[in-house]
Parts: structure tokens; sequence; C-alpha cells
């Protein structure tokens, strides 16, 4: 039989436990771990413009495998070593669509759309998926856990899980195993002044420009010519537009 | 002999105790090594890719957190509806809510790409828009809401708060599910969910395999440790699994009737409900037959009454039947694909307009394994040092109008 008194300090002990692993649980990850924060670059970006891209689907040479081609050797992805296809990045992708009643053949580069309301930045827990002042999506690596909530979300697949280390990192273009990423529209070039590189690369396809002046580029030629959102019956208001399509 | 119900810790020390407990300590090891390998070479090693985002990992976590809120029904049943058959088993209701749920967020959060990224969720860095985000704190404040139920239940002295804290944990767990269900509700781009009656689905699905779970654990733990259990509590748990199972095949059924009504969900639910694929099989195999309808049969057979091994597979079959549903809906909604233009063939290099194909791997079921084992090493230690169940539940214990 046990005795009464030493069940009661055991189960006293066992509670004490309980409680002093929770504390500590609690406590460790403040007073152990190194906090690490990107620049702050408050007052450097503005709501005033907001970046888009028009891409004329009939004017791409390669049907986007340019952009693709252009994107890859800016930013580094898709050469992942171990991760099958369906695992490597891909931060944009040539689509050819097909119209079921027409028969018409018409391809594109699919990328981020850059939404004004990013299903991505509605869903993602900790605020990683972010849209930046001037309407840029991005992702703070810093921040985000690897759920992939916002690839659940994301209408246009345009996001990618890092499944493996990587090396050799484009110095612009920081990506980290275990987070999400996915088109920048290039911040660190249009924070420069620069164009985007696919942009670069389009031979005049795709106009980059500031969706807020009137008197951009981009806005003219939207405002002569029009251009469409993909999937625009889901109120997104992309930064990214299409001709041709 | 009297007829007041008394808890005590269990009193097994012999082999079967820790033999089991030395059994869940091998899953929970498999679990660690499955974790610690995919944070080490990254998610490349799993089935999961950037088709298929969310696994066998997922999943499970779900079944659990599901399975959790469903598990305290039973003690709601006897706090907030006052059905006095039932209070006896509040504790253990308590108890086995509170141990799915850490079992279900153990795996959730180990799955992630960066658990270590977590820490700066509880800086600040939360997003209140995200249904995840609230979801953090459902769950946290369902741990606290169900430990203090617990204490009203186990010390005299806070007896008077009994009342306002089983609702109030009720309250809350219905709250918890509507969260669970709403991350596949309002998922706009994917044709499989964007619903608002998943919210409700989750919450019959958390009934039935709640429930199921705490049968299953509840005969398996008084007939391991030979404390007698009566007909009487056992019928009620019995016909009330026969009434969550049949809500649940309703819910399922509108949820795919209402979407049958519009035209363009037509393709998604063929793919689900008449496809050549894992997910036709699993729902109708899976979920309706052998989850649904042959665990009713079982509850409600006249043959069968007062039959504890029908009860006990009635149970098991139902669990079955919730975790291929939830296959179903989770892997087979993201496996159909997105749609970027309707009315159109889509097709790239990066698997657009393709029927998503997943294996799990092996790493994946063992970190769900492990979750399960967690839950169940926590749940015995539990019973072992604290008195969490009564000695008997015999008719006379818990009804004692009963002959």
């Amino acid at each position: 039989m046990s005795n009464p008194q030493n069940i009661n300090s055991y189960r006293r002990k066992f509670m004490q436990g309980i409680g002093v692993t929770a504390a500590a649980a609690t406590l460790a990850p403040g007073m152990l771990l190194r906090e690490v924060q990107a620049s702050n670059k408050e007052g450097y970006v503005t709501d005033k413009v907001r970046w888009g891209m028009l891409i004329d689907t009939n004017k791409l040479v390669e049907g986007g495998q340019e952009v693709v081609n252009a994107c890859k050797k800016e930013h580094g992805w898709g050469a992942e070593a171990h991760s099958n296809e369906r695992q490597k990045a891909s931060w944009v992708r040539k689509v050819t669509v097909t119209e079921k009643t027409t028969g018409y053949v018409n391809q594109l580069p699919v990328m981020c759309q850059h939404c004004e309301t990013a299903p991505c930045v509605d869903v993602c827990p900790t605020g990683a998926s972010m849209k930046r002042a001037d309407g840029i999506v991005l992702v703070n690596k810093h921040i985000c856990i690897g759920c992939r909530y916002c690839m659940m979300a994301c209408p246009y697949k345009a996001r990618s899980f890092v499944h493996e280390s990587l090396f050799d990192q484009h110095a612009d273009s920081p990506r980290g195993k275990g987070t999400v990423e996915s088109c920048t529209m290039c911040v660190h070039r249009v924070d420069e002044g620069k164009e985007p590189a696919c942009v670069e690369a389009s031979n005049g396809a795709i106009v980059f420009g500031d969706l807020n002046d009137p008197n951009s580029n981009i806005s003219q030629k939207l405002k002569a010519e029009d251009g469409k959102q993909i999937r625009a019956d889901l109120g997104l208001n992309t930064g990214v537009r299409y001709q041709g399509i | 002999m009297s007829n007041k119900v008394i808890y005590k810790e269990i009193e097994n020390n012999g082999i079967g105790f820790y033999g089991l407990l030395g059994l869940m300590g091998l899953f929970i090891w498999g679990g660690a090594v499955a974790f610690f390998t995919m944070e080490h070479h990254g998610h490349y090693i799993s089935g999961m890719d950037n088709q298929i985002v969310w696994g066998m990992p997922h999943i499970f976590a779900i079944f659990l957190i599901v399975a959790a809120s469903g598990a305290l029904n039973v003690g709601s049943i006897g706090t907030v509806f006052g059905k006095k058959v039932y209070q006896p088993l509040g504790r253990l209701s308590g108890l086995l809510a509170t141990v799915l749920l850490v079992g279900g967020l153990i795996i959730l959060l180990l799955d992630l790409g960066r658990p270590d990224h977590v820490v700066e969720m509880f800086k600040g860095h939360l997003n209140f828009k995200s249904i995840f985000a609230w979801n953090m704190i459902l769950y946290g404040g369902f741990i606290a809401l169900v430990g203090l139920y617990i204490w009203t239940m186990m010390d005299r002295k806070a007896k008077k708060y009994y009342k306002p804290v089983g609702f109030s944990a009720f309250t809350w767990r219905l709250i918890l599910t509507t969260g669970t269900g709403s991350i596949f509700g309002f998922l706009v781009a994917r044709q499989a969910y964007d619903a608002a009656i998943m919210a409700p689905l989750f919450i019959v699905l958390s009934f039935s395999t709640g429930l199921a779970v705490f049968i299953v654990v509840t005969m398996a733990t008084y007939k391991m440790t030979g404390r007698p259990i009566g007909d009487v509590i056992l019928n009620k748990l019995r016909y009330l699994l026969g009434i969550f199972i049949l809500g649940l095949l309703l819910l399922e059924a509108t949820r795919h009737l209402t979407n049958l009504y519009a035209t363009e969900h037509h393709a998604v639910e063929a793919f689900i409900l008449d496809g050549d694929n894992i997910y036709t099989t699993l729902f109708w195999f899976g979920f309706v037959l052998f989850g649904s309808l042959l665990p009713v049969a079982l509850v409600y057979c006249r043959q069968l009454i007062n039959n504890r091994t029908s009860l006990f597979v009635a149970a098991l079959l139902t669990i079955m039947g919730g975790f291929s549903l939830l296959y179903v809906i989770v892997i087979g909604g993201q496996a159909f694909p997105l749609e970027l233009f309707p009315n159109a063939v889509v097709t790239s290099d990066s698997f657009d307009g393709v029927m998503n194909h997943y294996s799990p791997s092996m790493y994946e079921v063992l970190l769900g394994l492990g979750g399960v084992a967690v839950m169940l090493a926590l749940f015995m230690v539990a019973v072992k040092v604290l008195r969490f169940m009564p000695t008997s539940l015999a008719d006379n214990v818990v009804d004692p109008h009963t002959k």
C-alpha cells in the first residue's frame, strides 16, 4: 500500500514540475534568442505610389519564358538540389491557356499579382506576408513560421515553400529554408530607381510604373487600352495587369 | 455499499501500465526523430510540395484538435444541460479534451517550416485578420478554461464556479471549432473550400469524433484498470454517438448538395464524389459506408443492445470515418487544380490544370502518430497521478434510480 503522504508529496512535486517547465518555456525564448530585424525603411516607402506592371502577351517573344529566365537569373530560384519538380521554387511560370469554346491559345507569365486586398496578407498569422505602402507584396522571412496558409489562400499559386537548405544565395534576394517566398517585383531594384529584371528582359512587352500617377506610362496605357486582371471576379485589384488575354 | 461517485488515481503499477507507457514513448521517439530529420533536411524529404502544401501531419493535427473540443461535450452535457448521469465523466472529459488539443498542437507546431519563429508571435507579431492567429488564442484559452473547469470539479471549495466555468468552456469550444472550420471556409482561391458551411460541419465532426475517442479511451481504460462500467452510461454514449454520426452525414450531404446546385462547382464535386482517385474511395467507403453507416447500424441494431464490442467497434469506425473525411477535405481540396481561367484549359510545366498527386512520407506519418502518442501518454500519466477516474461507473453509481 502506498503511504497517502507520499502520494501527496509526489503529486505536489509533479505539479511544481509542470509549473517550472511552463515558466521556463515562456521566459527562455525572450532571454536566450537574439532578435534579428531587417533594416527599417520607414519614410522611404510611401503609399503615394503604387507599383504595377502591364504585360502585353502579344509582344512576348517566348510566351513568357524570357520573363521566367530573367527572374531565375536575378533571384536564383529553381535550382534547388534535392527538391523534386513539384517542390522546387517557382516565382513565375509560363502558362498556356486554351479557350475551351474557340480553341484560341495564349501564353503568359504568371507570378504574384501584388493584389491590393491580398488573401495571403489576410490569412498570415504573424504578419510576415505583408503589403508595402507602395503596393508590393512581400514575405518577411524573419517572422514567417512556414505554415503555408498563404499558399492555400493565393488564387494564383504564386508562392513557393523552400523545401531545403540553400547555398550561394544572391545578395539582394535573401531566401530561407522553411519559409515561403514569391515574386518581390524586384523590390531591391525598384528601391534604387531601377525596373524589375523581367521588365528589362521583356523587350517592351512589360511596362512597369506607378499606377497612382495618372501621367505615368503604365497609367496612360491602361487608360487608353485597358488591361485585364486574372480572376478579376475575386475583386483583388491586382497590381499586375495583362493585355491580349 | 455507498453509491457515491469516488474518484481515485489508477493503481496499475505492473508491466501492463509501464509497457503501454513505454510503447507510447517509442512512438513519441519516432515522432521526434521525424521532426528533427525534417527540420534538418527540410521538407523535401516529405511527400508535401508546392502543390499539396498541407499533408498527413495536418490531417492528424486537425483531427486531434477537432476531437478535443468534441471530447469536452460529455462534460458539457452534465454541466450545461444538467444531465446528472454524465457528471461523473466530467473530469475525464476535460482531461481528454486537453490532451487531445496538446497532441494536435504539437504536430501542427512541429510541421512548421520554422517552428522557432513562433516566438515572434509571443513578441506581438500577430495578424488579427488571420483565423490562424485567432486560433492560437482560442487554443490557449481552451486549455486554460478546461483547466479551470477541471479544478471546479476537483476542488470542493471551487464548486460554486462549476456551472459558470462549464458554460464558458462549452461556449468557447463551439467558437474554437468554428475557428478550425473557418480555416477552410474562406479560401476564395480553392474550389473545394470557400463555403461557410465548413464551420458547422467541423462542429458536428467534432461531436462525433470527440465522442468516439472518448468512448474508445474510456472503455479501454476501465477494462485495463478492472474498474466496473455499467450499461446505463454506455448506452447513453452509444445513442449519442449514433445521433452525432447522423448529424455529420446530414451536414456533409448538405455541403455537397449546395455545391452541386452551382454548375461551376460540378467539376470539383465530380472529382471528389465520382473520380477515379483515392478521394472518391475514401469518401464513399472510408467515410460514408464504413465510417458512418456501419457504426450507425452497430449502434441501432436491436440484436446488439448492451453489446460492448459493437459499441467499441462503432466508435473505432467513427474515428476512421472522421479521419477519412478530413483526408478528402484537406488533401482532395488541394489536389483539384486552381482555376486561373474559367472556360479554358490551363497548362504549364508547374503543374497547372493537373490533378495533383500526394503520397505521404514515413516522416509525416511518424510525426502524426507521435502526436497521438503524446496525447495518450499525457492521459495515462494524468489518471495515474490525479483523481480523474471514478472508481466505478456501474449502473447503481451513475444512476441511483436504476435497479
